[in-house]
């Protein structure tokens, strides 16, 4: 497979190459202006410029190909002008692979008191010193142009599923709104890809009207928001659908704050790209272990004199998983492989049956119900 | 075990050696140092990390104190799996089992009696016997163990020291009895700051089955200028071929001291105290005439033997910690990166620094064999005093 050296900027900064398909799920080879990735792919949240504890040399050891840097919390420390003094965010870190910063607006809105959405942006209470400030497209766009990943997202008006009425349509059409603001905003076009990101709660109607309005805008990529915040699966799986059905084939398809590896797993057979979540470094902070059969709570008295390895699956070897038996035509066998090891009784929710017939995949082999 | 004094590579009473031992396949030049763990691992460098990133075999000598596990994985567990080896998958390096490390099992002389030795740890004050030690280490399996040692600092009565001799020796006899797998044991030699004490200890120990010499009570309270002639008073009386190992001389100069009286193996948390502090070792391994300690002084809070990497001086800083360290993180980690893991309270903060620490002060160790072996040790000493100090004296009046 052909290198790409972190020097050269390509003409395009991001190019996708399908390189195998199973109805909608994709394999594909996504150029980026720091590394060639592949993907279905999981991006491990590097919040403060660091995987916690990891060095990089094991990071692309275990085969991270993006890792995501927090842009609310680069922007208090070091701050986002020093990171570009020093030569940006992959210098400073050492980064030889490829990084994507989020808005900072989700953060803010969910870590800090008082924080307050209106047209010109995120109104909050600055954690250093109380005082009122503004985030807005403008300037989001603009620290995210500092920090240099290869790709920003744009301030969008994040609402949670949870909620519903006429808040939904306000923030998809402010979202809209938003994304021409950070388009103009934008100074590196050649070397970082603008991501837009779809809202609009779980109304299909408000999010084909988004999906249709940011495809107009024909970003680099686009990624699909407002979900992960506790919606049942049966909504989450749907929405999903509905936006890779109508996104373009030749972008990248980005489910935010994408998750648990059933979910990955689902959304790539809906025909999603690329995951990002806190939840397996976090999760192994409380001695959590992933594993195919489901979680290993490591410090739970039970395992305190169990001598057994603890058989990883990691998320960015899931994703490895995924993309090769895509390419190598044997997709639906994984994902049954897959059910079958967490689902060993048979008891696959519901939801990942209705998906899974959308999405085209046999699993009946899998589920308890329908082996009569 | 194999030990062997290099002959005619001696400087006075420091000696340059070499140790082979059971698990590690290549033979360790000594003085060397063993890395403080816990639990059998470097407290902030992962095992992948620790076989990756640090130099080979001079980094191959882990030293842990059998107490960490009375807390957590049981020993019976760790014996079923095969002991630390085994369940560490370290299995080409040496572990040593000394009762006390001067982070969490700190002795408790107050409370030790007749029955066995009290320690102070995080889970609370523990009495350990004899028999229940040599239970523990065993199954650990450890390359070398040493004996259950009644250590006491400097200010206590000489009645509480000879007792602490008596007592150490006597334990000493039973570790030898309860001996059963015949495995390789070291004996512990105490006597706080008394010289006859340390002589008879010393003299005492000499005359047992042990493969080679623990000395205790040090790093307790003394002051550097007594503890030279207390070290000579103990290491006068061993015999040459045998390796003699010291715990709680952790400071460069400490460590020169240990050496010059004859030490061949030191166990130190100087790295690990640095580490938890973000300070970063810096002082030039080689010596150079007329080197003006120009560099990192006054605003870092730094002395010319180290730097805080928390300073905000570092704050822009693109270079590595020191330019010519080969170690991973000088050569992929500039001080920016690190100053500002620092004050995020990042994890990889630690494990970077203590990579950098560890190399740096097993690159000390290195410096001073090449000393010896040249038969320049005592000049070597001398001038990294007086370097020190020349530096602490421009950090001071600069400041």
């Amino acid at each position: 497979m052909a290198w790409f050296s972190a020097c050269s900027i390509p003409a395009v900064p991001l190019f996708l190459q399908v390189l195998g398909r199973f109805n909608r799920a994709r394999a594909a080879q996504l150029t980026l202006p720091h590394y060639l990735c592949q993907t279905p792919l999981f991006m491990p949240v590097g919040t403060q410029g660091t995987i916690k504890g990891l060095t990089k040399n094991q990071l692309e050891e275990i085969g991270c190909q993006i890792i995501l840097g927090n842009t609310y919390h680069l922007a208090l420390r070091p701050t986002s002008e020093l990171i570009d003094e020093l030569g940006g965010l992959h210098k400073f870190m050492n980064w030889p692979r490829a990084l994507l910063t989020d808005s900072g607006g989700f953060q803010m809105v969910s870590l800090l008191h008082l924080a307050d959405i209106t047209e010109k942006g995120v109104t909050f209470q600055s954690p250093v010193d109380g005082k009122p400030m503004l985030l807005t497209p403008e300037e989001s766009i603009q620290i995210q142009n500092r920090i240099g990943a290869d790709i920003i997202m744009a301030l969008d008006d994040v609402v949670r599923t949870t909620i519903t009425g006429p808040r939904i349509e306000e923030a998809m059409y402010r979202t809209l709104r938003w994304i021409d603001r950070c388009i103009a905003a934008h100074k590196r076009p050649n070397e970082q890809n603008l991501f837009g990101i779809v809202q609009g709660g779980l109304d299909p109607v408000l999010r084909d009207i988004c999906v249709r309005g940011l495809v107009e805008r024909n970003l680099p990529g686009y990624a699909i928001g407002g979900l992960a915040g506790g919606e049942d699966k049966d909504s989450f799986w749907r929405v999903v659908a509905q936006c890779t059905a109508a996104l373009p084939e030749d972008k990248p398809r980005y489910v935010m704050g994408v998750g648990y590896p059933l979910d990955i797993v689902v959304c790539s057979a809906l025909g999603a790209d690329m995951y990002d979540c806190v939840y397996p470094t976090r999760t192994a902070r409380f001695g959590t272990a992933l594993v195919p059969e489901g979680v290993l709570k490591l410090k739970h008295q039970a395992m305190a004199n169990d001598i057994r390895p603890i058989d990883p699956m990691c998320e960015c070897m899931l994703s490895r998983d995924l993309h090769s038996s895509i390419v190598e035509g044997r997709f639906p066998e994984f994902v049954c492989k897959f059910l079958q090891t967490m689902f060993p009784k048979g008891d696959v929710p519901e939801w990942v049956c209705n998906a899974m017939e959308v999405a085209g995949i046999d699993i009946s082999s899998c589920c308890h119900e329908m082996k009569v | 075990m194999k030990f062997a004094v290099k002959k005619g590579w001696s400087n006075g009473r420091a000696r340059s050696g070499v140790l082979q031992l059971g698990s590690c396949p290549f033979p360790i030049q000594t003085p060397a140092l063993l890395l403080t763990t816990r639990k059998g691992l470097p407290p902030f460098t992962s095992p992948d990390l620790l076989t990756s990133s640090l130099p080979s075999p001079d980094s191959h000598l882990l030293q842990f104190s059998p107490l960490h596990f009375l807390e957590g994985i049981s020993p019976k567990t760790i014996s079923n799996i095969g002991g630390l080896h085994q369940m560490l998958s370290l299995h080409q390096h040496i572990f040593a089992a000394v009762p006390r490390d001067s982070i969490i099992a700190l002795p408790e002389h107050d409370s030790t009696n007749k029955y066995g030795a009290s320690f102070q740890t995080p889970g609370g004050r523990l009495l350990i016997k004899p028999a229940e030690y040599v239970e523990l280490v065993s199954s650990m399996k450890p390359d070398f163990w040493v004996t259950l040692a009644d250590e006491v600092p400097a200010w206590v009565s000489n009645k509480r020291n000879r007792t602490s001799v008596d007592r150490t020796l006597r334990w000493l006899d039973d570790c030898l009895s309860l001996n059963k797998e015949s495995t390789t044991i070291f004996g512990s030699i105490v006597g706080g700051s008394s010289i006859e004490e340390r002589h008879r200890c010393a003299q005492e120990v000499a005359q047992r089955n042990v493969s080679g010499y623990w000395i205790g009570g040090f790093g307790l309270g003394e002051s550097m200028d007594e503890r030279a002639a207390l070290l000579t008073a103990v290491t006068d009386n061993l015999p040459e071929d045998m390796p003699r190992h010291v715990s709680g001389l952790g400071l460069p100069e400490e460590v020169l001291q240990g050496v010059a009286a004859g030490i061949d193996l030191f166990d130190s948390t100087y790295v690990y105290h640095l580490t938890l502090g973000g300070f970063a070792l810096t002082f030039p391994l080689e010596r150079n005439k007329g080197e003006n300690a120009d560099y990192q002084l006054s605003d870092s809070g730094g002395d010319g033997m180290k730097i805080n990497l928390k300073a905000t001086v570092y704050r822009k800083d693109t270079s590595p910690i020191v330019e010519s360290c080969i170690c991973f993180t000088c050569q992929n980690h500039t001080k920016a990166y690190l100053n500002h893991l620092f004050n995020v309270h990042e994890m990889l903060a630690q494990t970077l620094l203590e990579i950098h620490n560890t190399h740096h002060y097993l690159g000390f160790f290195c410096s001073i064999r090449k000393a010896i072996e040249e038969g320049k040790f005592e000049q070597f000493r001398r001038n990294f005093v007086e370097s020190r100090r020349d530096r602490l004296f421009a950090a001071a009046s600069s400041a």
